[in-house]
Protein backbone atom coordinates (compact mmCIF):
# COMPACT_ATOMS: atom_id res chain seq x y z
CA UNK A 1 0.00 0.00 0.00
CA UNK A 2 0.85 3.39 -0.99
CA UNK A 3 1.13 4.51 3.12
CA UNK A 4 3.67 2.34 4.05
CA UNK A 5 6.38 4.27 2.10
CA UNK A 6 8.41 5.29 4.93
CA UNK A 7 9.48 8.84 3.97
CA UNK A 8 12.10 10.55 6.17
CA UNK A 9 12.67 7.09 7.41
CA UNK A 10 12.75 7.75 11.26
CA UNK A 11 13.64 5.19 13.44
CA UNK A 12 12.42 6.43 16.81
CA UNK A 13 14.38 5.64 19.20
CA UNK A 14 16.89 7.24 22.58
CA UNK A 15 20.36 6.12 21.67
CA UNK A 16 23.69 8.25 21.59
CA UNK A 17 23.27 9.34 18.29
CA UNK A 18 19.52 9.73 18.39
CA UNK A 19 20.35 12.52 21.12
CA UNK A 20 23.26 14.04 18.98
CA UNK A 21 23.22 17.22 18.04
CA UNK A 22 22.06 17.27 14.24
CA UNK A 23 24.59 19.53 13.19
CA UNK A 24 27.14 17.45 14.10
CA UNK A 25 25.44 14.49 12.27
CA UNK A 26 25.42 15.59 9.51
CA UNK A 27 29.29 16.76 9.43
CA UNK A 28 30.33 13.89 10.98
CA UNK A 29 28.45 11.53 7.88
CA UNK A 30 29.54 13.74 5.24
CA UNK A 31 33.26 13.29 6.98
CA UNK A 32 33.38 9.84 7.37
CA UNK A 33 31.97 9.39 3.21
CA UNK A 34 34.98 11.20 2.45
CA UNK A 35 37.12 9.11 4.61
CA UNK A 36 35.53 6.24 2.97
CA UNK A 37 36.82 7.01 0.00
CA UNK A 38 40.41 7.05 1.51
CA UNK A 39 40.29 3.38 2.32
CA UNK A 40 42.15 1.11 -0.33
CA UNK A 41 43.81 -1.68 1.49
CA UNK A 42 42.42 -4.82 3.17
CA UNK A 43 42.81 -3.48 6.52
CA UNK A 44 41.47 0.15 5.76
CA UNK A 45 38.44 -2.03 4.93
CA UNK A 46 38.32 -3.35 7.96
CA UNK A 47 38.44 -0.73 9.89
CA UNK A 48 35.59 0.95 7.85
CA UNK A 49 33.24 -2.31 8.05
CA UNK A 50 34.23 -1.93 12.19
CA UNK A 51 33.08 1.57 12.43
CA UNK A 52 30.06 1.10 10.63
CA UNK A 53 28.55 -1.64 12.36
CA UNK A 54 29.57 -0.18 15.81
CA UNK A 55 27.82 3.14 14.74
CA UNK A 56 24.43 0.70 13.94
CA UNK A 57 24.86 -1.33 16.91
CA UNK A 58 25.41 2.37 19.08
CA UNK A 59 21.90 3.45 17.17
CA UNK A 60 20.11 0.93 18.13
CA UNK A 61 18.43 0.57 14.65
CA UNK A 62 18.38 -3.02 13.62
CA UNK A 63 20.71 -4.25 10.90
CA UNK A 64 17.44 -5.60 8.88
CA UNK A 65 16.32 -1.51 8.53
CA UNK A 66 19.72 -0.46 6.96
CA UNK A 67 19.74 -3.09 5.06
CA UNK A 68 16.39 -2.11 3.96
CA UNK A 69 17.75 1.20 2.76
CA UNK A 70 20.67 -0.09 0.60
CA UNK A 71 18.25 -2.55 -1.28
CA UNK A 72 16.55 -0.03 -3.10
CA UNK A 73 19.61 0.71 -4.33
CA UNK A 74 20.43 -2.46 -6.19
CA UNK A 75 20.65 -1.63 -9.71
CA UNK A 76 23.51 0.74 -8.96
CA UNK A 77 24.94 -1.72 -7.22
CA UNK A 78 25.01 -4.41 -9.97
CA UNK A 79 26.12 -1.77 -12.65
CA UNK A 80 28.77 -1.03 -10.70
CA UNK A 81 30.27 -4.39 -10.23
CA UNK A 82 29.76 -4.74 -13.91
CA UNK A 83 31.40 -1.99 -15.22
CA UNK A 84 34.56 -2.66 -12.82
CA UNK A 85 34.15 -6.22 -13.55
CA UNK A 86 34.50 -6.42 -17.38
CA UNK A 87 36.16 -3.22 -18.34
CA UNK A 88 39.45 -3.48 -16.25
CA UNK A 89 42.15 -4.89 -17.44
CA UNK A 90 45.03 -6.72 -15.94
CA UNK A 91 45.77 -10.36 -15.01
CA UNK A 92 43.01 -12.20 -17.00
CA UNK A 93 41.06 -15.23 -14.80
CA UNK A 94 38.80 -16.13 -16.89
CA UNK A 95 38.26 -15.69 -20.63
CA UNK A 96 35.18 -15.55 -23.45
CA UNK A 97 36.61 -15.52 -26.81
CA UNK A 98 36.57 -11.49 -27.36
CA UNK A 99 36.46 -10.39 -23.51
CA UNK A 100 38.18 -11.72 -20.50
CA UNK A 101 37.90 -11.10 -16.74
CA UNK A 102 40.95 -9.90 -15.03
CA UNK A 103 41.25 -10.63 -11.30
CA UNK A 104 42.04 -6.80 -11.34
CA UNK A 105 38.61 -5.96 -12.56
CA UNK A 106 37.25 -8.13 -9.79
CA UNK A 107 38.69 -6.69 -6.81
CA UNK A 108 38.21 -3.00 -7.83
CA UNK A 109 34.32 -4.57 -8.58
CA UNK A 110 34.18 -5.95 -5.29
CA UNK A 111 35.96 -2.60 -3.37
CA UNK A 112 33.78 0.08 -5.60
CA UNK A 113 30.62 -2.06 -4.84
CA UNK A 114 31.63 -2.06 -1.40
CA UNK A 115 32.07 1.69 -0.92
CA UNK A 116 28.69 2.36 -2.28
CA UNK A 117 27.16 0.04 0.37
CA UNK A 118 28.82 1.56 2.75
CA UNK A 119 27.97 4.89 1.95
CA UNK A 120 24.24 4.35 1.76
CA UNK A 121 24.17 2.35 4.84
CA UNK A 122 26.12 5.05 6.88
CA UNK A 123 24.15 8.27 5.29
CA UNK A 124 21.00 5.93 5.94
CA UNK A 125 21.92 5.77 9.60
CA UNK A 126 21.62 10.05 9.50
CA UNK A 127 17.76 9.61 8.61
CA UNK A 128 17.21 6.99 10.69
CA UNK A 129 18.28 8.55 13.83
CA UNK A 130 17.29 12.39 12.81
CA UNK A 131 13.99 13.43 12.78
CA UNK A 132 12.95 15.01 9.78
CA UNK A 133 12.16 18.57 11.41
CA UNK A 134 15.61 18.36 13.82
CA UNK A 135 17.26 17.83 10.23
CA UNK A 136 16.01 20.24 8.64
CA UNK A 137 17.02 22.46 11.57
CA UNK A 138 20.37 20.99 11.41
CA UNK A 139 20.93 22.04 8.06
CA UNK A 140 19.64 25.61 8.30
CA UNK A 141 22.11 26.28 11.07
CA UNK A 142 24.56 24.75 9.07
CA UNK A 143 23.49 27.16 5.84
CA UNK A 144 23.27 29.94 7.92
CA UNK A 145 26.73 31.21 7.24
CA UNK A 146 26.21 31.14 4.03
CA UNK A 147 23.55 33.96 4.07
CA UNK A 148 26.17 36.63 3.60
CA UNK A 149 27.07 35.36 -0.04
CA UNK A 150 22.98 35.21 -1.07
CA UNK A 151 22.11 31.42 0.11
CA UNK A 152 18.18 31.55 1.46
CA UNK A 153 19.23 29.53 4.56
CA UNK A 154 16.02 30.20 6.00
CA UNK A 155 13.58 29.70 3.36
CA UNK A 156 15.23 26.78 2.06
CA UNK A 157 14.50 25.18 5.44
CA UNK A 158 11.34 25.95 5.65
CA UNK A 159 9.91 24.87 2.25
CA UNK A 160 11.73 21.53 3.38
CA UNK A 161 9.89 21.15 6.65
CA UNK A 162 6.48 22.12 4.99
CA UNK A 163 7.46 19.70 2.34
CA UNK A 164 8.11 16.98 5.15
CA UNK A 165 4.68 18.05 6.64
CA UNK A 166 3.09 17.57 3.67
CA UNK A 167 4.09 14.04 2.19
CA UNK A 168 2.49 11.88 4.46
CA UNK A 169 -0.76 13.83 4.20
CA UNK A 170 -0.66 13.98 0.81
CA UNK A 171 -0.18 10.34 0.28
CA UNK A 172 -2.72 9.47 3.26
CA UNK A 173 -4.91 11.45 0.65
CA UNK A 174 -3.81 9.86 -2.65
CA UNK A 175 -3.97 5.87 -0.66
CA UNK A 176 -7.70 7.40 0.10
CA UNK A 177 -8.63 8.81 -3.34
CA UNK A 178 -7.24 5.88 -4.79
CA UNK A 179 -9.46 3.78 -3.07
CA UNK A 180 -12.45 6.06 -3.49
CA UNK A 181 -12.17 5.40 -7.34
CA UNK A 182 -11.23 2.01 -7.35
CA UNK A 183 -14.37 1.23 -5.64
CA UNK A 184 -16.04 3.31 -8.19
CA UNK A 185 -14.33 0.81 -10.58
CA UNK A 186 -11.62 3.07 -11.73
CA UNK A 187 -8.13 0.43 -12.81
CA UNK A 188 -4.66 1.91 -12.06
CA UNK A 189 -2.68 -1.29 -12.61
CA UNK A 190 -3.98 -2.54 -16.71
CA UNK A 191 -3.64 -1.49 -19.53
CA UNK A 192 -1.42 0.09 -21.84
CA UNK A 193 0.80 3.28 -21.17
CA UNK A 194 -1.75 5.96 -22.31
CA UNK A 195 -4.80 4.17 -20.61
CA UNK A 196 -3.24 3.90 -17.68
CA UNK A 197 -1.65 7.79 -17.99
CA UNK A 198 -5.68 8.93 -18.45
CA UNK A 199 -6.63 6.74 -15.64
CA UNK A 200 -4.53 9.02 -13.49
CA UNK A 201 -6.99 11.83 -13.93
CA UNK A 202 -9.48 11.09 -11.56
CA UNK A 203 -6.60 10.84 -8.95
CA UNK A 204 -4.60 13.89 -9.53
CA UNK A 205 -7.15 16.02 -9.98
CA UNK A 206 -8.86 15.92 -6.32
CA UNK A 207 -5.44 15.33 -5.35
CA UNK A 208 -4.03 18.93 -6.78
CA UNK A 209 -7.48 20.77 -5.69
CA UNK A 210 -7.08 19.48 -1.75
CA UNK A 211 -3.13 20.50 -2.39
CA UNK A 212 -4.02 23.70 -3.13
CA UNK A 213 -6.45 24.30 -0.84
CA UNK A 214 -3.91 23.03 1.92
CA UNK A 215 -1.39 25.44 1.04
CA UNK A 216 -3.58 28.40 1.05
CA UNK A 217 -4.86 27.52 4.48
CA UNK A 218 -1.34 27.12 5.70
CA UNK A 219 -0.07 30.25 3.86
CA UNK A 220 -3.61 32.31 5.75
CA UNK A 221 -2.51 30.15 8.95
CA UNK A 222 1.04 31.60 8.94
CA UNK A 223 0.32 34.63 7.85
CA UNK A 224 -2.92 35.02 10.98
CA UNK A 225 0.15 34.08 13.06
CA UNK A 226 2.54 37.29 11.49
CA UNK A 227 5.05 35.19 10.19
CA UNK A 228 7.63 36.97 7.99
CA UNK A 229 10.13 35.03 7.14
CA UNK A 230 13.20 34.38 8.84
CA UNK A 231 15.09 37.91 10.27
CA UNK A 232 15.07 38.06 14.15
CA UNK A 233 12.98 34.87 14.29
CA UNK A 234 13.97 32.75 17.51
CA UNK A 235 13.69 29.06 17.72
CA UNK A 236 11.64 27.08 20.41
CA UNK A 237 14.69 24.26 19.90
CA UNK A 238 17.98 25.56 20.76
CA UNK A 239 20.82 23.38 19.12
CA UNK A 240 23.47 22.75 21.54
CA UNK A 241 26.66 20.67 21.22
CA UNK A 242 27.05 18.40 24.05
CA UNK A 243 29.94 15.76 24.80
CA UNK A 244 28.24 13.35 22.95
CA UNK A 245 29.37 15.81 19.51
CA UNK A 246 32.90 16.02 21.12
CA UNK A 247 32.90 12.37 21.66
CA UNK A 248 31.49 11.81 18.06
CA UNK A 249 34.04 14.21 16.25
CA UNK A 250 36.84 12.13 17.61
CA UNK A 251 35.69 9.05 16.88
CA UNK A 252 35.18 10.05 13.25
CA UNK A 253 38.43 11.91 13.37
CA UNK A 254 40.73 8.94 14.53
CA UNK A 255 39.21 6.64 11.84
CA UNK A 256 39.78 9.22 9.15
CA UNK A 257 43.32 9.89 10.72
CA UNK A 258 43.83 5.92 10.71
CA UNK A 259 42.42 5.86 7.16
CA UNK A 260 44.72 8.70 5.64
CA UNK A 261 47.87 7.30 7.70
CA UNK A 262 47.38 3.69 6.11
CA UNK A 263 46.56 5.31 2.51
CA UNK A 264 49.85 7.57 2.58
CA UNK A 265 52.35 6.06 4.74
CA UNK A 266 51.70 1.59 4.40
CA UNK B 1 -26.24 -13.13 -1.44
CA UNK B 2 -24.13 -12.66 1.54
CA UNK B 3 -20.82 -11.01 2.73
CA UNK B 4 -18.63 -13.72 5.15
CA UNK B 5 -15.92 -12.11 6.90
CA UNK B 6 -13.75 -15.34 8.45
CA UNK B 7 -12.01 -14.10 11.67
CA UNK B 8 -9.83 -11.49 10.32
CA UNK B 9 -6.68 -9.37 11.65
CA UNK B 10 -5.34 -6.46 10.03
CA UNK B 11 -2.04 -4.94 10.75
CA UNK B 12 -0.94 -1.69 9.41
CA UNK B 13 2.46 -0.64 8.81
CA UNK B 14 3.01 -4.43 9.56
CA UNK B 15 7.01 -4.84 10.40
CA UNK B 16 7.53 -1.56 11.15
CA UNK B 17 7.96 0.22 14.56
CA UNK B 18 4.84 2.36 13.58
CA UNK B 19 3.13 -1.49 13.49
CA UNK B 20 -0.74 -1.09 14.47
CA UNK B 21 -3.36 -4.22 14.92
CA UNK B 22 -6.57 -2.12 13.69
CA UNK B 23 -8.95 -5.25 13.51
CA UNK B 24 -8.24 -8.51 15.78
CA UNK B 25 -10.38 -12.03 14.96
CA UNK B 26 -13.52 -10.32 13.46
CA UNK B 27 -15.93 -12.87 12.44
CA UNK B 28 -19.35 -12.32 11.13
CA UNK B 29 -21.30 -12.93 8.05
CA UNK B 30 -24.06 -10.03 6.55
CA UNK B 31 -27.13 -11.37 4.49
CA UNK B 32 -28.80 -9.68 1.96
CA UNK B 33 -31.81 -7.51 3.21
CA UNK B 34 -30.30 -6.69 6.42
CA UNK B 35 -29.75 -2.52 7.42
CA UNK B 36 -26.57 -3.29 9.46
CA UNK B 37 -25.21 -0.21 11.73
CA UNK B 38 -21.48 -0.38 13.15
CA UNK B 39 -20.53 1.94 15.77
CA UNK B 40 -17.50 2.29 18.36
CA UNK B 41 -15.13 4.82 19.73
CA UNK B 42 -13.11 6.45 17.58
CA UNK B 43 -10.42 4.52 15.92
CA UNK B 44 -11.85 1.05 17.22
CA UNK B 45 -11.27 -0.65 13.44
CA UNK B 46 -14.57 0.52 11.79
CA UNK B 47 -13.61 2.29 8.62
CA UNK B 48 -10.91 -0.35 8.19
CA UNK B 49 -13.39 -2.73 8.87
CA UNK B 50 -15.84 -1.69 5.90
CA UNK B 51 -12.61 -1.38 3.83
CA UNK B 52 -12.28 -5.42 3.96
CA UNK B 53 -16.00 -5.46 2.41
CA UNK B 54 -14.69 -4.57 -0.98
CA UNK B 55 -11.87 -5.81 -1.19
CA UNK B 56 -9.85 -2.14 -1.03
CA UNK B 57 -7.76 -3.74 1.31
CA UNK B 58 -7.08 -7.15 1.99
CA UNK B 59 -6.88 -9.17 5.73
CA UNK B 60 -3.54 -9.80 7.15
CA UNK B 61 -5.07 -13.02 8.45
CA UNK B 62 -8.27 -14.51 7.80
CA UNK B 63 -10.61 -14.23 4.56
CA UNK B 64 -13.43 -12.23 3.61
CA UNK B 65 -15.93 -14.32 1.23
CA UNK B 66 -18.75 -12.33 -1.22
CA UNK B 67 -21.20 -15.09 -2.47
CA UNK B 68 -18.49 -17.51 -1.45
CA UNK B 69 -15.96 -16.06 -3.67
CA UNK B 70 -12.56 -14.94 -1.66
CA UNK B 71 -12.17 -10.94 -2.73
CA UNK B 72 -8.19 -11.68 -2.29
CA UNK B 73 -8.31 -13.27 -5.64
CA UNK B 74 -6.98 -11.91 -8.63
CA UNK B 75 -9.82 -13.30 -10.95
CA UNK B 76 -12.64 -11.20 -13.23
CA UNK B 77 -15.35 -13.16 -11.02
CA UNK B 78 -13.37 -11.47 -7.53
CA UNK B 79 -13.44 -8.43 -9.55
CA UNK B 80 -17.08 -8.23 -10.61
CA UNK B 81 -17.55 -9.28 -6.98
CA UNK B 82 -15.91 -6.40 -5.24
CA UNK B 83 -18.19 -3.81 -7.97
CA UNK B 84 -21.43 -5.58 -5.98
CA UNK B 85 -20.20 -3.51 -2.70
CA UNK B 86 -20.51 0.51 -2.97
CA UNK B 87 -19.05 1.80 -0.81
CA UNK B 88 -19.25 5.91 0.02
CA UNK B 89 -15.99 7.16 1.87
CA UNK B 90 -15.88 9.64 4.54
CA UNK B 91 -16.26 12.95 3.16
CA UNK B 92 -16.89 11.85 -0.13
CA UNK B 93 -17.45 14.93 -2.27
CA UNK B 94 -13.17 14.95 -2.17
CA UNK B 95 -13.24 12.69 -4.92
CA UNK B 96 -14.89 14.42 -7.03
CA UNK B 97 -12.79 15.20 -10.30
CA UNK B 98 -15.08 15.58 -13.63
CA UNK B 99 -15.92 18.68 -15.46
CA UNK B 100 -20.02 18.13 -15.21
CA UNK B 101 -21.57 16.50 -12.36
CA UNK B 102 -23.69 14.22 -14.62
CA UNK B 103 -19.75 13.46 -16.22
CA UNK B 104 -18.89 12.54 -12.52
CA UNK B 105 -21.69 10.46 -11.88
CA UNK B 106 -21.38 8.23 -15.16
CA UNK B 107 -17.53 7.67 -14.15
CA UNK B 108 -18.58 4.41 -12.37
CA UNK B 109 -21.04 2.87 -14.65
CA UNK B 110 -18.29 3.54 -17.50
CA UNK B 111 -16.42 1.65 -15.61
CA UNK B 112 -18.60 -1.43 -15.15
CA UNK B 113 -19.10 -1.24 -19.44
CA UNK B 114 -22.22 0.02 -19.60
CA UNK B 115 -23.95 1.05 -22.88
CA UNK B 116 -24.29 5.27 -23.17
CA UNK B 117 -28.47 4.86 -22.85
CA UNK B 118 -27.80 2.67 -19.77
CA UNK B 119 -25.32 5.28 -18.71
CA UNK B 120 -27.73 8.21 -19.16
CA UNK B 121 -30.39 6.20 -17.26
CA UNK B 122 -28.82 5.66 -14.28
CA UNK B 123 -27.26 8.82 -13.98
CA UNK B 124 -30.80 10.41 -13.75
CA UNK B 125 -32.27 7.72 -11.40
CA UNK B 126 -28.78 8.18 -9.32
CA UNK B 127 -29.53 12.33 -9.31
CA UNK B 128 -33.11 11.87 -8.53
CA UNK B 129 -32.01 9.66 -5.57
CA UNK B 130 -30.20 12.01 -4.02
CA UNK B 131 -32.93 15.02 -4.60
CA UNK B 132 -30.61 16.83 -7.54
CA UNK B 133 -32.71 18.00 -9.85
CA UNK B 134 -31.11 16.90 -13.32
CA UNK B 135 -32.32 19.87 -15.76
CA UNK B 136 -30.56 22.53 -12.64
CA UNK B 137 -27.16 20.68 -12.01
CA UNK B 138 -26.10 18.11 -14.54
CA UNK B 139 -24.08 20.36 -16.72
CA UNK B 140 -22.98 22.30 -13.78
CA UNK B 141 -19.12 21.74 -12.27
CA UNK B 142 -19.10 19.82 -9.27
CA UNK B 143 -16.32 22.31 -7.70
CA UNK B 144 -19.22 25.26 -7.93
CA UNK B 145 -21.24 23.45 -5.89
CA UNK B 146 -22.19 24.10 -1.50
CA UNK B 147 -20.48 21.09 0.68
CA UNK B 148 -23.82 19.19 1.15
CA UNK B 149 -24.08 19.32 -2.82
CA UNK B 150 -21.15 17.88 -3.39
CA UNK B 151 -21.86 14.85 -0.98
CA UNK B 152 -24.91 14.27 -2.91
CA UNK B 153 -22.90 14.30 -5.99
CA UNK B 154 -21.00 11.94 -4.76
CA UNK B 155 -23.50 9.71 -3.00
CA UNK B 156 -24.77 9.62 -6.36
CA UNK B 157 -21.63 8.65 -8.24
CA UNK B 158 -21.91 5.43 -5.89
CA UNK B 159 -25.62 4.89 -6.20
CA UNK B 160 -25.50 4.80 -10.00
CA UNK B 161 -23.14 1.26 -9.73
CA UNK B 162 -25.78 -0.23 -8.68
CA UNK B 163 -24.68 -1.95 -5.67
CA UNK B 164 -26.01 -4.52 -4.02
CA UNK B 165 -24.54 -3.50 -0.79
CA UNK B 166 -24.26 -0.48 -0.04
CA UNK B 167 -21.65 0.97 2.70
CA UNK B 168 -21.63 4.49 4.28
CA UNK B 169 -18.88 5.84 6.36
CA UNK B 170 -20.42 8.79 8.37
CA UNK B 171 -22.52 9.90 5.45
CA UNK B 172 -23.82 12.71 7.28
CA UNK B 173 -21.19 14.47 8.73
CA UNK B 174 -20.89 18.27 8.29
CA UNK B 175 -24.88 18.01 6.25
CA UNK B 176 -27.47 20.52 7.76
CA UNK B 177 -30.54 18.29 9.62
CA UNK B 178 -32.86 18.98 6.25
CA UNK B 179 -30.01 17.29 4.32
CA UNK B 180 -29.15 14.67 6.51
CA UNK B 181 -33.13 13.40 6.70
CA UNK B 182 -33.25 13.60 2.91
CA UNK B 183 -30.92 11.36 2.56
CA UNK B 184 -31.26 8.90 5.08
CA UNK B 185 -34.93 8.80 4.31
CA UNK B 186 -34.11 8.02 0.27
CA UNK B 187 -31.77 5.33 1.42
CA UNK B 188 -34.57 3.77 3.77
CA UNK B 189 -36.83 3.89 1.28
CA UNK B 190 -34.66 2.40 -1.39
CA UNK B 191 -33.47 -0.26 1.23
CA UNK B 192 -37.28 -1.07 1.87
CA UNK B 193 -38.05 -1.32 -1.91
CA UNK B 194 -34.98 -4.06 -1.67
CA UNK B 195 -32.78 -2.09 -3.98
CA UNK B 196 -29.98 -2.41 -1.69
CA UNK B 197 -28.45 -3.76 1.65
CA UNK B 198 -26.74 -1.07 4.01
CA UNK B 199 -23.86 -1.20 5.95
CA UNK B 200 -23.83 2.32 8.16
CA UNK B 201 -20.99 3.75 10.08
CA UNK B 202 -22.17 6.73 12.27
CA UNK B 203 -21.94 7.87 15.07
CA UNK B 204 -24.99 9.60 15.63
CA UNK B 205 -26.96 6.76 17.63
CA UNK B 206 -30.18 8.03 16.66
CA UNK B 207 -30.20 7.19 12.77
CA UNK B 208 -28.61 3.76 13.93
CA UNK B 209 -31.97 3.20 16.11
CA UNK B 210 -34.07 4.55 13.79
CA UNK B 211 -32.69 2.71 10.69
CA UNK B 212 -30.80 -0.44 11.66
CA UNK B 213 -32.21 -3.92 11.93
CA UNK B 214 -28.42 -5.40 13.40
CA UNK B 215 -26.04 -3.55 15.12
CA UNK B 216 -22.29 -4.23 15.88
CA UNK B 217 -20.09 -2.58 18.28
CA UNK B 218 -16.87 -2.18 17.88
CA UNK B 219 -13.89 -1.98 20.50
CA UNK B 220 -10.52 -1.63 19.94
CA UNK B 221 -10.52 -3.83 16.78
CA UNK B 222 -13.09 -6.38 18.30
CA UNK B 223 -16.50 -6.89 17.55
CA UNK B 224 -18.03 -7.09 21.24
CA UNK B 225 -21.55 -6.66 20.55
CA UNK B 226 -23.85 -7.92 17.46
CA UNK B 227 -27.55 -7.88 17.34
CA UNK B 228 -30.88 -6.45 17.54
CA UNK B 229 -29.93 -2.47 17.65
CA UNK B 230 -32.61 -2.49 20.49
CA UNK B 231 -31.35 -5.00 22.62
CA UNK B 232 -28.36 -3.50 22.80
CA UNK B 233 -29.35 -0.24 23.61
CA UNK B 234 -31.70 -1.66 26.23
CA UNK B 235 -29.57 -4.21 28.04
CA UNK B 236 -25.78 -3.66 27.24
CA UNK B 237 -25.37 -0.49 28.64
CA UNK B 238 -22.43 -0.90 30.58
CA UNK B 239 -20.46 -2.70 27.40
CA UNK B 240 -21.46 0.49 25.02
CA UNK B 241 -19.95 2.76 27.76
CA UNK B 242 -16.82 0.97 28.47
CA UNK B 243 -16.81 0.64 24.08
CA UNK B 244 -16.98 4.57 24.15
CA UNK B 245 -20.44 5.14 22.59
CA UNK B 246 -23.90 5.86 24.14
CA UNK B 247 -27.52 4.96 23.90
CA UNK B 248 -29.74 7.45 21.94
CA UNK B 249 -30.51 10.10 23.75
CA UNK B 250 -34.43 9.08 22.99
CA UNK B 251 -34.17 5.58 24.74
CA UNK B 252 -31.92 7.53 27.59
CA UNK B 253 -34.77 9.50 28.75
CA UNK B 254 -37.20 6.87 28.59
CA UNK B 255 -34.86 4.60 30.38
CA UNK B 256 -34.88 7.25 32.79
CA UNK B 257 -38.84 7.76 32.93
CA UNK B 258 -39.20 4.42 33.30
CA UNK B 259 -36.93 3.99 36.44
CA UNK B 260 -38.83 6.69 37.89
CA UNK B 261 -42.10 4.21 37.73
CA UNK B 262 -43.44 6.12 34.72
CA UNK B 263 -44.91 3.33 31.99
CA UNK B 264 -43.32 4.02 28.35
CA UNK B 265 -42.64 1.99 25.75
CA UNK B 266 -38.50 2.54 25.63
CA UNK B 267 -38.47 0.90 22.13
CA UNK B 268 -39.73 4.05 20.93
CA UNK B 269 -36.97 5.12 17.87
CA UNK B 270 -39.48 8.08 16.76
CA UNK B 271 -39.87 11.20 19.52
CA UNK B 272 -43.66 11.75 17.95
CA UNK B 273 -43.83 7.77 19.08
CA UNK B 274 -42.79 8.14 22.36
CA UNK B 275 -44.28 11.56 22.88
CA UNK B 276 -47.87 10.14 22.10
CA UNK B 277 -47.75 7.35 24.45
CA UNK B 278 -46.44 9.95 27.04
CA UNK B 279 -49.25 12.17 26.57
CA UNK B 280 -51.85 9.27 26.42
CA UNK B 281 -50.56 8.05 29.97
CA UNK B 282 -50.31 11.52 31.50
CA UNK B 283 -54.00 12.47 30.39
CA UNK B 284 -55.11 9.17 31.22
CA UNK B 285 -55.60 8.06 27.41
CA UNK B 286 -55.77 11.07 25.23
CA UNK B 287 -53.60 11.45 22.38
CA UNK B 288 -52.09 14.58 20.97
N1 LIG C 1 -3.43 4.24 6.98
C1 LIG C 1 -3.20 3.94 8.26
N2 LIG C 1 -1.94 3.68 8.70
C2 LIG C 1 -1.70 3.35 9.97
N3 LIG C 1 -2.64 3.23 10.92
C3 LIG C 1 -3.92 3.47 10.57
C4 LIG C 1 -4.27 3.83 9.23
N4 LIG C 1 -5.60 4.00 9.18
C5 LIG C 1 -6.06 3.76 10.41
N5 LIG C 1 -5.05 3.44 11.26
C6 LIG C 1 -5.19 3.09 12.69
O1 LIG C 1 -6.05 1.98 12.80
C7 LIG C 1 -6.99 2.17 13.84
C8 LIG C 1 -8.41 2.04 13.31
O2 LIG C 1 -8.68 3.11 12.44
P1 LIG C 1 -10.07 3.30 11.70
O3 LIG C 1 -9.88 4.37 10.68
O4 LIG C 1 -10.56 2.00 11.21
O5 LIG C 1 -10.99 3.85 12.90
P2 LIG C 1 -12.52 4.30 12.87
O6 LIG C 1 -13.23 3.40 13.78
O7 LIG C 1 -12.99 4.41 11.47
O8 LIG C 1 -12.43 5.76 13.51
P3 LIG C 1 -13.31 7.08 13.19
O9 LIG C 1 -14.57 6.94 13.96
O10 LIG C 1 -12.46 8.17 13.72
O11 LIG C 1 -13.50 7.16 11.71
C9 LIG C 1 -6.70 3.53 14.44
O12 LIG C 1 -6.02 3.33 15.65
C10 LIG C 1 -5.83 4.22 13.42
O13 LIG C 1 -4.87 5.00 14.09
MG1 LIG D 1 -13.52 6.03 10.18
Amino acid sequence: MLTDITLGQYYPGNSFLHRMDPRAKILCTMIFIVAIFLANSLWSYLLVTAFILASIAVSGVPVKMVAKAVKPLWIILVFTLLIHVLTTPGTPLVSFGWFSISEEGVRNGILMTLRLVYLIAFSSLLTYTTSPIVLTDGIEALLTPWKRVGVPAHELAMMMTIALRFIPTLLEETDRIMKAQSSRGADFTTGNLWQRAKSMVPLLVPLFISAFRRADDLATAMEARCYRGGEGRTKMHQLLYTWRDGAAFAAVAVVTAALAGMRWFL
Amino acid sequence: MSIRVENITYVYGGGTPYEKTALSGVDLTIEKGEFVGIIGHTGSGKSTLIQHLNGLIHPTEGRVLVDGVDLAGKSREAAAKRHTVGMVFQYPEQQLFEETVAQDIAFGPRNLGCSEEEVDARVHEAMSFVGLDYETYAGRSPFRLSGGQMRRVAIAGVIAMKPDFLILDEPSAGLDPVGRREIFSQIRKWYEEGAFSVILVSHNMDDIAKLATRLLVMNHGRCILDGDPMDIFLHHREELEAAGVDVPPLTKTLLYLKGRGIPVPERAVACEEAANALAKTLKGGKSC
